[in-house]
């Protein structure tokens, strides 16, 4: 029950997204198609589980042992900026176009604070080991779900007219913060 | 000595990430020639698909690996053919600057309407239903072409026709592609005469239509029958480069104008 807890609040009621503000450079950067707002969130999600485990691992094996509880920005950096290089080369082997497609987003992800914002908070909460992956793969199903969803009503607001001085990122930022509110409904479901 | 243990710790940790990168780049490594991305650059950046690729980078891949030649892409200008040429390794073969050029003059004067279309105004939509004007050969004035060109090399005159700006024109087809009557060309610049009319209709049809439709009369063929001919009621240009430059005044005294020279007014 623990674990649904922690999976469906990192999803819905604290969306890393529209609940934090977090992440917000690819969320607006990769959303004008549906199809590479997915592929974006799925290497999110990817980078965060793995990152949820590694960090899990390094700041309770290492850290904590050795008394360097201070080293946990550094190293957490060091763990997200890996993964993301291995993500990226994995990308443009196997797909060149999704790499084109993603492009300067998918080395962003390094500098994405939802993700160091993952690994902090998991130590922070104190989650053990299996808490803190069901938290990572909730947090980035959590950014897939918000960057589809806006993919989708920015594909539609292709088609609507737009006053021309909020073209662009104006009516997209106007989009994202009444996601926003329409995500704050779920805030209060659990403690 | 406390200072040592965070040193070696993180010291550790990042010979450990780094190593386990080396691993990952050998096994994923994707070999690309650098020469793709220096011919990319060189391209028009258009990413117009007239070379059949999926944009300016897929015809860059195609062209290093000899898939394809520089000539297949028509919005490059001399200077950049020349400078993928090199790049590549080949000699350029020389191109020929080609231009669109619409077959009609059929413009609100000299083209009777058949009707009021109220209809959405795109020549695809009025086309469905047959067009607003008498002649079923001529230009439609709805401007599909305008719409379609990613160059705006296109504009809609006062007459109601669609006048192509050669300097700006790259030859990339889309308002051939985009004209459901099928009235535009790609022409060599240097191609001078041309003949305005796609109506096969008898002359006496077609005259009644459109004051500058084609009759099959025959004068310009008399004039230059080595590269005029007249075929299903209309001149048709065999071969430019045959008509000889002083028999150009011959073939102009068309007596619909539906073959000449571009006017200054047709040019932009």
């Amino acid at each position: 029950m623990e674990l649904l807890a922690i999976f469906v609040a990192a999803i819905l009621i604290n969306n890393f997204v529209l609940r934090y503000f977090l992440g917000i450079c690819p969320f607006l950067g990769v959303s004008k198609k549906i199809d590479s707002a997915i592929s974006m969130g799925l290497a999110v999600t990817f980078v965060m589980s793995i990152t949820a485990v590694v960090s899990w691992v390094i700041n309770h094996w290492i850290l904590i042992p050795f008394k360097l509880d201070y080293l946990q920005i550094v190293s957490f950096i060091l763990v997200i900026a890996s993964l993301v290089q291995l993500v990226e080369m994995f990308i443009r082997k196997i797909s060149p176009p999704l790499y084109q497609a993603l492009g300067i987003y998918l080395p962003l992800i390094t500098t994405n604070c939802s993700i160091f914002f993952l690994a902090l908070m998991a130590s922070l909460r104190e989650y053990n080991f299996v808490e803190s992956i069901i938290f990572g793969v909730g947090s980035g199903l959590g950014f897939t779900l918000a960057i589809i969803l806006m993919a989708a009503i920015r594909e539609q607001l292709d088609h609507a007219e737009v006053p021309e001085a909020l073209k662009g990122a104006g009516i997209a930022l106007i989009v994202a913060g009444i996601m926003a509110l329409a995500f704050l409904g779920f805030s209060g479901m659990i403690k | 000595m406390e200072v040592l243990v965070p040193v070696i710790t993180m010291g550790v940790l990042g010979i450990l990430f780094s190593l386990g990168l080396v691993i990952a780049y050998r096994k994923l490594r994707v070999y690309e020639d650098p020469k793709i991305e220096q011919v990319a650059e060189l391209l028009p950046q258009a990413n117009c698909g007239a070379c059949g690729y999926a944009g300016c980078r897929a015809f860059a891949e195609a062209l290093v690996k000899g898939e394809s030649t520089i000539n297949s892409c028509p919005v490059s200008d001399a200077e950049g053919v020349k400078q993928i040429s090199a790049t590549l390794g080949v000699s350029a073969a020389e191109v020929v600057k080609k231009v669109a050029r619409l077959h009609c003059r059929g413009t609100h004067e000299a083209a009777k309407n058949s009707g009021t279309y109220l209809g959405i105004s795109t020549c695809d939509a009025a086309q469905l239903v047959g067009g607003n004007k008498q002649c079923s050969y001529g230009c439609l004035h709805f401007g599909d072409c305008v719409r379609a060109c990613p160059f705006d090399a296109l504009y809609m005159s006062e007459e109601g026709l669609p006048v192509v700006i050669e300097d700006k024109c790259t030859a990339c087809g889309k308002c051939v592609e985009a004209c459901p009557r099928n009235l535009f060309e790609l022409h060599p610049i240097s191609q001078g005469i041309i003949v305005f009319c796609r109506s096969v209709d008898r002359g006496p049809v077609s005259r009644k239509v459109c004051k500058n439709a084609c009759i099959a009369c025959g004068i310009c063929s008399r004039a230059c029958p080595e590269a005029i001919i007249i075929e299903n009621n209309l001149a048709i240009i065999t071969d430019y480069k045959k008509i000889d430059p002083e028999k150009i005044p011959e073939i102009e005294k068309c007596p619909t104008d539906a073959i000449g020279r571009l006017k200054k007014e047709d040019e932009g």
